[in-house]
């Protein structure tokens, strides 16, 4: 009897540190920061605890959070499709390659080990006023002067594009790699041609990766705040620059929680609606 | 035909991948003064400026400090779950797995200010512990995952059989599960280790004044202009995420070899 009750005691006693962690680092604070944005910032710097709707007033009526708001669902948006559009063909390739798949892999499991802050920047280095694309330019004296290439939304856009589309792939490959290839060499031979295989019956079945693929591509790149500083301009900034602001340069916490609920309720809409039509298992197979 | 265009689109979609990290890696050999083409030269004394820039190894001792003890707190605690959850039938454990990746599901800026406005209202200011609670916080999933699918390769029945023959259940974990597990413990940890040195979006909330870390240091240099030493670092850094890793792997696979033959 007893050897059974710590037989069921064990799991839980495994489980309770990483449970711990983040409920305390996690849920609560999530919950604390619901209040906080209740509270009040006060001309004395400190915030007046108590249940006010200012910042939530501020931040669901102003035009300029919509506006951002909205802007950063169309970067996300544009973002993702660009993924989907330059990633499918390559994890296609990669899966039905005849050559060396694990090589294949290994080159596109490479970004992800290379620094995120690396891959931002080297754009400067290929776009920027003495970058590799003027200098090519004016060596070939197709133009004298260079071109400002930089610092716009497009710049943005190509950073983000730069960082996700590994997610893209790996995602995408993953569920095209589960597919039997034989079921288009089937549909071939009843008739369908190479093309109609594909969209018929190959393209469907790998629907769920990219959708996981997507998800992934459009809440990590709606979430970002350091690709606008480093590859916009200055009027390029994503709504999470906008926490970023409210919090660090004019310590406005109880704004900063309101707009960061705000993304979260966005985006976590987004995850549960996937969440609800395909599950969460699709998303683990290609994170793991 | 399709294939030869799947092909063809394949390779610009990996030139665009890695061309613009490989101009990092050439301009790091610049002998001009300039971080920009043209190249005058090649020199390594982009190399030498680096290694005597006190506020740069600064930044890359706190890194790997944060880095490694996010590696072993992270792992400690996700090995310990994973165990739970692939070696015990627990109930509610769907809920337990989302529960435990939740930390992917926020948007790291939210779980950001989140974390620092409560640990801020507990008194605990921007410091280095704030900066280790979150990253061990948002490294845990992925040393969960990454761990529980190399787990549940390991079969239960070499446990039992070393049970069977009279060793205790402390001396089976430590002589027969623990050096199975270890290959999973170790990549469960380099995961954790190098997510950890590569953040930028939570380590920029959570770092106290004057405090950097490698990727916070690179970002404040770039508000001035890229340097030549912008891109020595990125190919410092290159090497390390990627080539110790790869040299891990290749090592592991050389002694595998050696005792398996």
């Amino acid at each position: 009897m007893s050897v059974e009750r710590r037989e069921a005691r064990q799991p839980w006693i495994l489980l309770s540190p990483a449970m711990a962690a983040i409920t305390l680092l996690l849920f609560v604070p999530l919950i604390f920061i619901v209040v906080y944005s209740f509270w009040l910032r006060t001309a004395t710097g400190a915030d007046q605890a108590g249940f006010y709707l200012n910042n939530w007033n501020e931040a669901l009526t102003d035009p300029f959070y919509r506006d951002i708001l909205l802007n950063t669902l169309k970067i996300a948006a544009i973002t993702t499709i660009v993924c989907a559009l330059m990633g499918y063909p390559a994890a296609y390739f990669i899966a039905r390659s005849r050559g060396n798949k694990a090589i294949l892999l290994l080159l596109l499991m490479l970004p992800f080990w290379i620094s995120y802050i690396i891959r931002t920047m080297s754009w400067i280095n290929i776009l920027g006023v003495s970058g590799a694309v003027n200098s090519i330019l004016i060596w070939l004296g197709i133009i004298d002067e260079p071109l400002q290439m930089l610092y716009n939304e497009t710049t943005v856009i190509l950073g983000l594009v730069h960082f996700l589309l590994p997610f893209m792939i790996l995602n995408v490959f993953v569920s095209l790699d589960g597919i039997d290839e034989t079921l288009e060499d089937a549909a071939n031979s009843l008739g369908a041609t190479k093309w109609q295989g594909f969209l018929e019956v190959t393209l469907p079945l790998s629907l769920p990766g990219l959708a996981a693929g997507g998800l992934l591509c459009f809440v990590l790149g709606a979430g970002t705040y350091i690709t606008p500083l480093v590859l916009g301009g200055s009027t390029d900034a994503m709504f999470a620059n906008l926490v970023f602001e409210a919090i660090i340069t004019q310590l406005n916490w109880p704004l900063g929680s309101a707009l960061s609920l705000m993304l979260l309720a966005v985006l976590g809409a987004l995850v549960l609606i996937y969440n609800r039509y395909l599950g969460m298992a699709q998303l683990m197979k290609g994170l793991g | 035909m399709g294939w030869f265009f799947i092909r063809l689109w394949a390779l610009l979609v990996y030139l665009f991948m890695f061309l613009p990290v490989a101009v990092v890696v050439l301009l790091s050999f610049n002998a001009s003064q300039f971080g920009s083409f043209p190249m005058t030269g090649l020199s390594f004394r982009w190399f030498v400026e680096l290694w005597q820039n006190d506020a740069i190894l600064r930044a890359f001792q706190t890194s790997m400090i944060l880095g490694g003890l996010t590696a072993l707190i992270s792992t400690t605690l996700g090995v310990l779950a994973s165990l739970a959850l692939v070696r015990y039938r627990v109930p509610g454990a769907n809920l337990i797995s989302t529960m435990l990746i939740a930390p992917i599901l926020v948007p790291e800026v939210v779980l950001a200010v989140a974390l620092l406005l409560f640990l801020n209202f507990l008194s605990i200011n921007k410091s280095f512990a704030l900066l280790l609670f979150g990253h061990v916080i948002f490294t845990l999933p992925f040393v969960v995952l990454v761990v529980q699918a190399r787990l549940v390769s390991i079969r239960r029945d070499i446990e039992e059989a070393a049970m069977s023959l009279g060793a205790s259940p402390v001396q089976t974990f430590f002589e027969v599960t623990l050096p199975l597990m270890l290959p999973a413990v170790l990549a469960g940890g380099l995961f954790a280790f190098t997510i950890s040195f590569d953040d930028i979006t939570g380590t920029l909330f959570w770092k106290p004044g004057g405090v950097e870390t490698v990727p916070t240091q690179i970002f404040a240099m770039l508000r001035n202009s890229i340097s030549p030493e912008i891109n020595a670092l990125g190919t410092v850094m290159i090497v390390l995420t990627v080539g110790l890793p790869l040299l891990g792997a290749a090592i592991a696979r050389q002694l595998a070899r050696k005792s398996g033959g």
